[in-house]
């Protein structure tokens, strides 16, 4: 599908606006439909979760709009320029599925990377790192090297480096996979926090549903083969911003899950003609 | 998991090298024995002794002629550190350059580079080191070479995309990956490129040339029939290749051990 001039034009007043995004892989087994007729939109600020079954292209729509690669069909527009120019003008930070650290950097070292490569002053830097550092718990690690950090610490450090600019759109994949639960509530509610001060917008991949509902204004869920949106449920919990650990407990809370749940199972599971749920 | 706390020992530097001395010990002995017995000709094998008295009186002459081989063997592994490094940069840069050097490299590789010394020696004159120095060179590059091109193309695909994300230019590329991941590939082929280069810088030294190196010096003793002198020589270049590989091996693990 191309973007026609009577369907609503991207802005600088969207974060992230994808139109009828198709992403096809060909590999030796033939070409593999990754993504198909993706049409999404992210308000500036907004909280936006991915939740769907491995191998239905959450991290392969992530990538396309990092700019890590580009559709096969469709557009991917960042605050009103192409993914490309955004990622340029470095209009985003990423945290991968994998915590992706240098392992000769030490905890500081690794944080104080794009803040090097884009020739923020020395003193400076070491300010930033140390407000990080402390951001996400690890103050006693700055000058350990990852290989002598758990899992998830290692993750940490990685948000840490996707927050250190202060991006004004954060693109995380599953960055709290390797968090135990107690550690993981805690950067959650961290995250909604950071997200209201810097007014970001965040595009979240997930497995968890719980997660995707505490975190999220909307919640995207999407079905395999060829991966498509099948269905986007709003949260009706209140601004994400204003959100803390007793919403964990509210009776809201679970009939959001129920809803996610159900949109997930409707999902069609078998091949391209399933339900539309939308 | 085992019930019982089981705490992994690391054995000690002393516990380690307690058993190859131990070793080393009761080899001698049995050498001496052996030597001592009449068994076998002193010849063909001269007792740990008589070359231990050869080592005493001929220490000097050792120390200057190790100096000397040292020497070359130590520029040649520096000039094919250097050069290895360079073509490796430069293959991994342009696809047509890297398929011009690979045939070259594995030529290289099989040739005994030390075939090339009656050559190298006349070509660069009877009184020069230059040709043994070139051997060494020969010999260290190979080593160099292959394994700084292997280390080159060894980046993270999560690495490379971070680096796309930040919109990093090539050359902070270059610096803050692909170099830093070489790194260790690279000091791996420096290690085996120091034996190399101690070896054929001293049997360079075989095929004429100027005198007062360890190679020549065990070559005149054999010839006049100095077997322990001989001997004596044939220790000191085992120490000599001892040293270079363990200096070696001391950056290699400096530098690897992170990464
Ligand atoms: N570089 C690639 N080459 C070929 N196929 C790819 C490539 N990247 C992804 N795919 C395919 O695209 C599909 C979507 O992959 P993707 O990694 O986006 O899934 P995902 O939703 O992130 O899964 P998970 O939850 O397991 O991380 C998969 O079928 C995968 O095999
Ligand atoms: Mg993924």
């Amino acid at each position: 599908m191309i973007p026609t001039s009577t369907s609503t034009p991207p802005s600088a007043a969207t974060a992230v606006s994808a139109r009828g995004v198709d992403k096809t892989f060909s590999t030796k087994q033939g070409e593999v439909v990754a993504l198909s007729g993706i049409d999404l939109d992210v308000a500036p600020g907004e909280f936006v979760s991915l939740i769907g079954p491995s191998g239905c292209g959450k991290s392969t729509l992530l990538r396309l709009i990092a700019d890590l690669d580009s559709p096969s069909a469709g557009t991917v527009e960042v605050f009103g320029t192409s993914a490309h120019q955004a990622r340029i003008d470095q209009r985003y930070g990423i945290a991968f599925q994998q915590a992706g650290l240098l392992p000769w950097r030490t905890v500081a070292g690794n944080i104080a990377l794009p803040l090097e490569l884009h020739g923020m002053a020395p003193a400076e830097r070491t300010a930033r790192v140390d407000e990080l550092v402390a951001l996400v718990g690890l103050g006693d690690f700055a000058q350990k090297f990852p290989d002598q950090l758990s899992g998830g610490m290692q993750q940490r450090v990685a948000i840490a480096r996707a927050l250190a600019e202060k991006p004004a759109l954060l693109l995380m994949d599953e960055p709290f996979g390797a968090l135990d639960e107690m550690t993981r509530e805690y950067m959650q509610t961290e995250l909604l926090r950071i997200a209201a001060e810097t007014g970001a917008a965040v595009v979240f991949v997930t497995h968890s549903i719980p997660e995707a509902v505490y975190l999220s204004d909307r919640v995207v869920v999407m079905s395999p083969r060829p991966g498509r949106i099948a269905d986007i449920v709003p949260m009706r919990l209140g601004r994400a911003a204003d959100r803390a650990d007793d919403l964990r407990e509210d009776g809201a809370f679970f009939e959001m899950i129920t809803a996610v749940r159900e949109a997930l199972h409707g999902a069609p599971v078998t091949g391209p003609r399933g339900v539309e749920t939308r | 998991m085992s019930r019982a706390p089981v705490v992994e020992r690391v054995p000690s530097t002393a516990e380690r090298l307690l058993a190859p001395v131990i070793l080393g010990v009761v080899v001698i002995v049995l050498w001496q024995l052996l030597a001592g017995s009449g068994l076998i000709e002193a010849y063909l094998l001269p007792s740990p002794a008589a070359i231990g008295a050869e080592i005493a009186a001929f220490l000097p002459s050792m120390a200057s002629a190790a100096g000397l081989t040292g020497l070359n063997a130590l520029i040649g592994l520096l000039a094919g550190t250097i050069v290895g490094i360079v073509a490796a940069l430069v293959a991994s840069a342009a696809r047509i350059i890297d398929g011009m050097l690979a045939p070259i490299v594995a030529a290289l590789a099989v040739v005994p580079i030390v075939a090339l010394a009656p050559v190298l020696n006349t070509a660069f004159g009877a009184d020069a080191q230059t040709g043994r120095q070139l051997i060494a060179a020969l010999a260290a590059f190979v080593p160099v070479f292959i394994n700084t091109a292997r280390g080159l193309r060894q980046t993270r695909p999560v690495h490379r995309d971070l680096m796309r994300a930040y919109a990093a230019t090539p050359w902070q590329v270059m610096r803050t990956i692909t170099l830093r991941t070489a790194a260790p590939f690279t000091f791996t082929g420096i290690r085996l490129a120091s034996s190399l280069a101690v070896i054929s810088a001293l049997v360079a030294e075989y095929f004429g040339g100027p005198r007062g190196g360890l190679g020549g010096l065990i070559s005149t003793s054999a010839a006049s029939s100095a077997y322990p002198r001989a001997w004596a020589y044939v220790v000191a270049a085992i120490v000599l290749g001892l040293a270079f590989y363990l200096v070696a091996l001391a950056i290699e693990r400096a530098v690897s051990r992170r990464g």
